[in-house]
């Protein structure tokens, strides 16, 4: 056995086979064109001069022995920083399929030594759990078969839209209306909505696209989709632009691109769909937002007004408030006077066992439009891997607690609760949607489906790619680098937004009409689903199928 | 599926002829059930004055009978009529059925210096309570309604079979408004409170056609947390209640109910000489938007009678007659029987939009559209 320190052997030293992706290569069908060395994000795979013995079998002594050829081929680096990541890219790129990574069906090693350099794994993406969720397993029994004719998807006239902002009850609103006081803003929207990525998570490229496909659908198509900046602005020409109507402005914690938007109020064109105050994220609850510098390039830089290439995390807290009461009365006054009570303002905060007392708030909250509560499946552009996987509360009991409760107090019209984190995370979108509206939530949001529908997101629950933090997104939706956008076409988003949109309102209209319903989006229509979990329904207070 | 018929006339008239247009539709139903309700009484034996309160019910015990006789003497009502139903027991298929009651009483003393709507709230208090004592002793007693010339009989069997056995067709009681539905709840099991027409301070409504919206109206009304929005044992109850909250809660016109169950759309709202306001009730009584194939048929306490239809109008029903006589049924045939020496050209079948109203004087109906303004004198 030879002496351990002529081994170039490190704690963290890794073989290829304790990595969660190995790239399988096929020297065979190689031609060495280089093209997946230079497209990998991460600099996972190297050409290298690789040696082959070739023995000869000969007879004569003197001729014996072996000769070698000296090769060029594939390596895959081990080093940490360099781990595939499982994105396909090369796979993609290679005009031969000589090229793919596979996932390491072992356990992979790599976890343990993620921590090198001190710091815990960040990334982007969602919880990483491939399982089907809950919201999968629901189901919708109640086949109305009493009574014919039955609705027909495809020819009946359905009515799928929401309403998002505060609603008076009958008695306070025809007095309001007599004394001519006050009604509060509401908005009649789509209730599949982009959820808030922000302006400087996603690139130019991709925020485009949604705008874009998000206009052809209000505009084209008769969807009224709306979607929401995360924190950090919106760009100016869109401030002014008649699209700010389909667009949830965010404020959060860090305040990040509101100088631009207060100075742009005069100039506006329309009124937002509404303002969002972010207070937490179901991805990382008890996180600020977090931009790293990968991605604070010269644009994001002025939206946000601040310097090029530094990180920006926002705090956990609005450092200005005291209490959740305190915080959302401010906020929502100071925000809806913003725009003179013309636009509906709303909290979001992550999924949590405390959610019913923010509800409860808000319900006395007069300026209060609504709440949305984010599941710990959401997804993020940046957090630590240890608050995506294990902080926060699946969104399903969650909204149905809040739902409940609404109902004891006859309220569940008048503050609507709007469901994100996860929805689509299988890609059963419509149907994960649905089963949270019947579940008591007024609409849903959701952010990673539309990225991965739209533009193609390689990220998955099996840590696939998830690289959106760092600026080297290899589909170009969240990185600031022109030559890494450029490889999305707005155009092309667009149109994905639209299909994606026109194929949930099919979908809807399939599962609506059978249970006989058209005429208003059926929430809290509990008695139309069952789950084949006992445990599970008797929570949720649906029935047990099986 | 259930069959509806409903009758009104200037002269009184016996429910038998109702129970005979039921017979007519009799294809559409199962004969699972039949349920009365009789405005604007007659008694042969017994000169009404038409405020003094009614009772119907059934007592399906003596002790029931008997507590109930307690509790109406406690509270100070002085019973003034009873009438006796010549009942052959033999004809009626549930046999736990001690007495059918219709009993007719004085307001109490204490009551004299209550404002009319709160006596209408106690009245409504005493209902519940007597349903109540009934459901705390097993189901021993079954209450329908207890308001002033207002009867309500349900029973289980064939309609003209239940009014054979009460002997309905002896004339001895007599209405100018007949409000018949054919067939028990088509959700649940056998239940008497199932049973239309569904009855709630002076209002009443029946209706053909499942109910898909329920839950989330029922956990709607059951919210508002009014005494009387309770029971649920059919879909259609919900019906009722939302007619009663807009009346008599809102206090709109009734033409605010069409407006309430089957919204316009935002686009034609946005038409409506009233659309402001429409546009912001509709967002606001959201959860009262009916989903079913329903055609509700209504009666209020001023003996107006309506019929509407589900905004897709997915359920037939036909009002026709001549001024004085009106017959509004789910099935062409019924109003027929009920009505044959009329001009049938001149029947009509509300369409999505329409609301058809019989006034108090029946001289003729009227058609009103959502597409109309209407008088709405406080948001004007
Ligand atoms: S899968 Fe992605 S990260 Fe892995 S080698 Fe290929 S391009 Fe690089
Ligand atoms: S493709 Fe881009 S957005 Fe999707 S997981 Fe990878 S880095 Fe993130």
């Amino acid at each position: 056995m030879v002496s351990i320190r002529s081994i170039p052997s490190t704690p963290s030293s890794l073989t290829t086979g304790d990595l969660p992706w190995i790239i399988e290569h096929r020297e065979d069908r190689c031609t060495l064109c280089g093209r997946c060395t230079a497209v990998c994000p991460v600099y996972a795979i190297r050409l290298t001069y690789m040696r082959q013995r070739m023995p000869r079998l000969v007879l004569s002594s003197s001729e014996r022995g072996s000769s070698y050829r000296t090769f060029v081929g594939i390596r895959q680096k081990t080093e940490i920083a360099n781990k595939c990541i499982g994105c396909g890219t090369c796979a993609m790129v290679c005009p031969n399929s000589a090229i793919k990574p596979v996932p390491n069906p072992m356990f992979d090693r790599f976890r343990f030594q993620s921590t090198v350099g001190g710091e815990p794994i960040k990334r982007g993406g969602r919880r990483n759990d491939p399982a089907p969720g809950l919201l999968d397993k629901i189901i919708f029994t109640r086949i109305s078969m009493l009574t014919d004719p039955a609705l027909d998807a495809g020819r009946h006239e359905f009515f799928l839209n929401t309403l998002l902002g505060r609603v008076l009850s009958p008695e306070e609103y025809i007095r309001r209306k007599t004394a001519g006081e006050w009604i509060p803003p509401v908005r009649e929207i789509f209730p599949f909505i982009i959820g808030s990525m922000s302006f400087g998570a996603l690139s130019p490229n991709m925020w485009l696209g949604l705008l874009q496909g998000v206009a052809y659908c209000n505009e084209v198509l008769g969807i009224p989709v709306v979607m929401a900046t995360g924190e950090g602005g919106c760009p100016p020409w869109v401030l002014k632009s008649p699209f700010l109507k389909y667009i949830v402005l965010q404020i959060a914690s860090g305040y990040f691109g509101w100088d631009e938007i207060i100075r742009a109020i005069p100039e506006m064109q329309c009124d937002p769909a509404a303002i969002e105050i972010k207070y937490g994220q179901g991805a990382k609850p008890g996180d600020g937002g977090l931009l790293m510098w990968f991605k604070v390039s010269k644009l994001i830089a002025r939206l946000r007004g601040v310097p090029e290439g530094v990180d920006l995390p926002s705090p956990p807290v609005h450092q200005t408030l005291y209490s959740i009461e305190e915080s959302v009365m401010k906020m929502i006054q100071t925000m809806s006077m913003a725009w003179n009570f013309r636009v509906p303002v709303y909290p979001k905060i992550s999924g949590s066992n405390s959610a019913k007392s923010v509800l409860n708030n808000l319900v006395r909250n007069p300026y209060a439009g609504g709440l949305l509560i984010d599941g710990i499946d959401g997804g993020t552009g940046a957090a630590y891997n240890v608050s995506m996987d294990t902080m926060g509360h699946p969104i399903a009991a969650n909204v149905r607690d809040c739902y409940l409760d609404l109902c004891a107090q006859g309220k569940q019209n008048e503050i609507p609760i709007f469901a994100a984190g996860g929805v689509g995370k299988t890609g059963n979108v419509t149907q994960n949607g649905m089963a949270l509206i019947m579940l008591g939530a007024s609409g849903v949001h959701m952010g990673k489906y539309i990225m991965q529908a739209a533009a193609g997101c390689l990220g998955s629950e099996q840590n696939r790619c998830n690289v959106c933090n760092i600026g080297i997104c290899p589909k170009g939706i969240t990185s600031q680098n022109p030559k890494l956008y450029r490889r999305l076409d707005p155009d092309q988003v667009a149109q994905r937004v639209a299909e994606t949109f026109m194929a949930i309102r099919t979908e809807m209209k399939k599962i609506m009409a059978p249970l006989g319903r058209s005429q208003s989006l059926p929430i809290g229509m509990s008695d139309a689903i069952g789950i084949g979990d006992e445990s599970a329904a008797n929570r949720l207070n649906i029935k047990y199928i099986c | 599926m259930c069959r509806l018929a409903l009758k009104t006339a200037s002269e009184p008239f016996s429910p038998f002829t109702v129970l005979q247009a039921m017979e007519a539709m009799q294809e559409g139903y199962d004969g699972s059930g039949l349920g009365l309700l009789l405005r604007g009484l007659q008694f042969v034996d017994y000169s009404y004055k038409p405020s003094d309160p009614i009772l119907s019910g059934i007592a399906h015990t003596e002790d029931a009978l008997f507590r109930l006789h307690a509790f109406m003497q406690d509270r100070g009502f002085g019973l003034k009529y009873d009438h006796e139903f010549e009942v052959d027991f033999s004809k009626i298929e549930a046999k736990d059925r001690h007495k059918y009651i219709l009993r007719v009483y004085n307001k109490p003393v204490a009551w004299a210096s209550l404002s009319p709507e709160e006596i209408e709230y106690q009245m409504m208090l005493t209902r519940l309570a007597l349903r109540k004592d009934g459901e705390d002793h097993g189901g021993d007693l079954t209450i329908f309604a207890f308001w002033p010339d207002v009867a309500m009989i349900k029973e289980v069997g064939w309609p003209l079979g239940v009014g054979e056995a009460l002997k309905l067709d002896s004339h001895r009681i007599k209405s100018r408004i007949c409000m018949a539905q054919g067939r028990q709840n088509t959700n649940w099991g056998i239940n008497l409170y199932a049973c239309h027409p569904f009855f709630i301070q002076g209002i009443a409504t029946m209706t053909n056609g499942e109910n898909t919206a329920f839950i989330p109206i029922k956990d709607w009304l059951t919210g508002k947390g009014f005494p009387a929005y309770i029971g649920y044992q059919s879909d259609s109850e919900v019906f009722a209640h939302i007619l009663h909250y807009v009346v008599k809660q809102l206090k709109l016109p009734l033409q605010a109910y069409k407006h309430i169950i089957t919204p316009l759309k935002s686009e034609e709202l946005k038409a409506h000489p009233q659309g402001d306001f429409l546009l912001g009730l509709r967002d606001a009584c959201r959860r009262l938007i009916i989903d079913g194939p329903n055609a509700v048929i209504g009666t209020l306490p001023d003996e107006t009678c309506l019929l509407v239809m589900d905004a897709k109008k997915m359920r037939p029903a036909t009002i026709g007659g001549k001024p004085g006589e009106w017959a509004i049924a789910s099935e062409m045939c019924g109003v027929d029987a009920m009505i044959p020496d009329r001009d049938q050209s001149l029947d009509f079948q509300p369409m999505r939009q329409h609301t058809v109203i019989v006034p108090p004087d029946r001289q003729e109906f009227k058609i009103w559209s959502q597409f109309d303004q209407f008088p709405l004198p406080q948001a004007a």
